[in-house]
């Protein structure tokens, strides 16, 4: 938690209460749909908060555009063109079409359910790792330090072959990176950091290819990947690849173990588990909005006309609780059985790493509550991080 | 959730417009598959019309599988 920013000064899409999105952000909802507030970045924009709305523009990237000129940050010097142009290069969420499906495309066959499966084992052991060391060390532990986010940190150093002792130097960079209360100046400076971190992963890779993902990319794709490309791409694969699934799996099991009814089902009943993802991946729609876009041309959404040019956010928590989605949006149902909660987008920009995700946290949920059944809170612990684009908790103590 | 459904249905995906998200083989494991490129593989063109293969072409992120009604 910062003492720089107070939460008033969040924009509404990003302003929570605890597991739910501020009243306010429902309220626009059910008004007028489509409303207007400043970004951290301290620009105005649109907000879309309709689920059918947010649908919609997810769906249509030619309106709806990724390839936004960057700004670099607020009060900070404009960085030249060319360092913007490495800065963007191979971030598929800062590309449009078809650009993005060049790039997507070297990617999907890293991320298929098929491949997700063959990992499936080495997940287990990892997840075992953390639960006899958190054990060994007896309770009470903090959840998020000792399992939330070792565990999707490790398993992505894994897949790309990022050696996991720089666990502890790209975790802190990541967390701080993303975290709107961080100074400008020290954000940017982060930002170079990560990249020189990765050029020198990748340029390692480039001498000596291994058999992880970044060995494979340079192998099969050297050629038609510039080093910029693979140093973006190696980039946004490790950042999403922790920050996302360690909030999911922190604030999950805080969800769960307030809900002890339906903790008990996704502890006993394997088929329970697959469908509680689900639901907890809609009810905590961790990414409050995905990157923002612009708009190409004029477009008419939620009733609302908005120019050419402007930039555009899709609240998603606002989205996944609309009660034209869903009945009973805010009430956290497990047994809900129903699914197109879009807290993994929607359209040519849907998670990539979403069959990864759903792996790690079908694995991760029932091994902790089956290891320690009397799984606890330590009440007055759980620490809520408000500013960080990734919703989640900053740490949370757990006896068992 | 829904009525139960009789009949078979028609899939078409449109491998061009498949990102290879996955949601349809997790939706429907016995209908769909991805290839080697992660892109979608009908295994079933008629399957038996279902829960599993409509979710599938709702969560479909692309918009890249239609349903014909048999
Ligand atoms: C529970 C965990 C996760 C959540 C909630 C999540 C959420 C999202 C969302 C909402 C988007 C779309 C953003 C937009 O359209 O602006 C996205 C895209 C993406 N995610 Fe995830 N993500 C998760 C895990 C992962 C993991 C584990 C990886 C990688 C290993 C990953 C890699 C990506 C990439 C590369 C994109 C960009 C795809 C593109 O532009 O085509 N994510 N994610
Ligand atoms: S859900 Fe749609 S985009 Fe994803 S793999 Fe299946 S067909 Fe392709």
């Amino acid at each position: 938690m910062s003492e720089t920013t107070t939460a008033a000064e969040l924009p509404v899409y990003m302003r929570r209460d605890g597991f739910d999105p501020a009243p306010e952000l429902g309220a626009l909802r059910e008004g007028e749909r489509v409303g207007r507030a400043r970004s951290p970045f301290g620009v105005d924009v649109w907000v879309l908060t309709h689920h059918d709305d947010v649908r919609a523009a997810l769906a249509d990237s030619a309106r709806f555009s990724n390839a936004t000129p960057m700004r670099g940050m607020p009060g900070m010097p404009v960085p030249d063109a060319a360092t913007l142009a490495r800065m963007r290069a191979g971030n598929p969420l800062l590309a449009d079409p078809p650009e993005h499906t060049r790039l997507r495309r070297l990617l999907t066959p890293e991320f298929t359910v098929r491949r997700m499966r063959r990992l499936e084992p080495r997940i287990h052991e990892i997840v075992d790792e953390r639960l006899d060391a958190m054990q060994r060390c007896g309770p009470p532990a903090d959840l998020i330090s000792s399992f939330a986010l070792p565990v999707p940190s490790l398993v992505i150093c894994e897949l790309l072959g990022v050696p996991t002792e720089d666990r502890a130097g790209f975790e802190h960079r990541t967390s701080r990176l993303l975290d709107m209360s961080v100074p400008p100046g020290e954000r940017m400076r982060l930002q170079a950091e990560s990249r020189e971190y990765m050029a020198r992963l990748v340029a390692r890779e480039q001498r000596d290819p291994g058999e992880a993902m970044l060995g494979m990319l340079v192998r099969e794709h050297g050629d038609d990947l510039s080093t910029d490309e693979l140093i973006g791409i190696a980039n946004i694969l490790l950042i999403a690849g922790h920050e996302t699934t360690s909030n999911m799996l922190g604030l999950g099991t805080l969800a769960l173990l307030r809900h002890p009814d339906q903790l008990a089902l996704v502890r006993d009943d394997p088929d329970a588990v697959a469908p509680a993802v689900e639901e907890l991946l809609r009810w905590l729609s961790i990414v409050h909005t995905g990157v923002v876009r612009t708009t190409t041309t004029e477009v008419e959404i939620g009733g609302t006309r908005i120019g050419a040019g402007e930039l555009v956010v899709f609240a998603l928590p606002a989205a996944n609780r609309d009660p034209d989605a869903t009945t009973d949006p805010d009430r956290l149902d497990i047994t809900r059985g129903e699914v197109g909660h879009l807290a993994f987008g929607h359209g040519v920009h849907h998670c990539l790493g979403a069959p990864l995700a759903r792996m790690e946290m079908r694995v991760a949920f029932p091994a902790l509550l089956r290891r320690f059944p009397g799984l606890a809170e330590v009440p007055g612990t759980a620490a809520f991080r408000s500013f960080h684009v990734v919703y989640g908790l900053t740490g949370l103590e757990v006896t068992w | 959730m829904s009525a139960p459904r009789t009949g078979t249905v028609r899939v078409l995906a449109d491998r061009d417009v498949c990102v290879g998200a996955g949601n349809c083989v997790f939706a429907d494991e016995a209908v769909f598959d991805q290839d080697d490129d992660g892109l979608v593989v009908v295994l079933v063109e008629e399957p038996p019309d279902g829960d599993g293969v409509r979710r599938a072409v709702q969560t479909c992120p692309s918009g890249a599988l239609r349903l014909i009604d048999g």
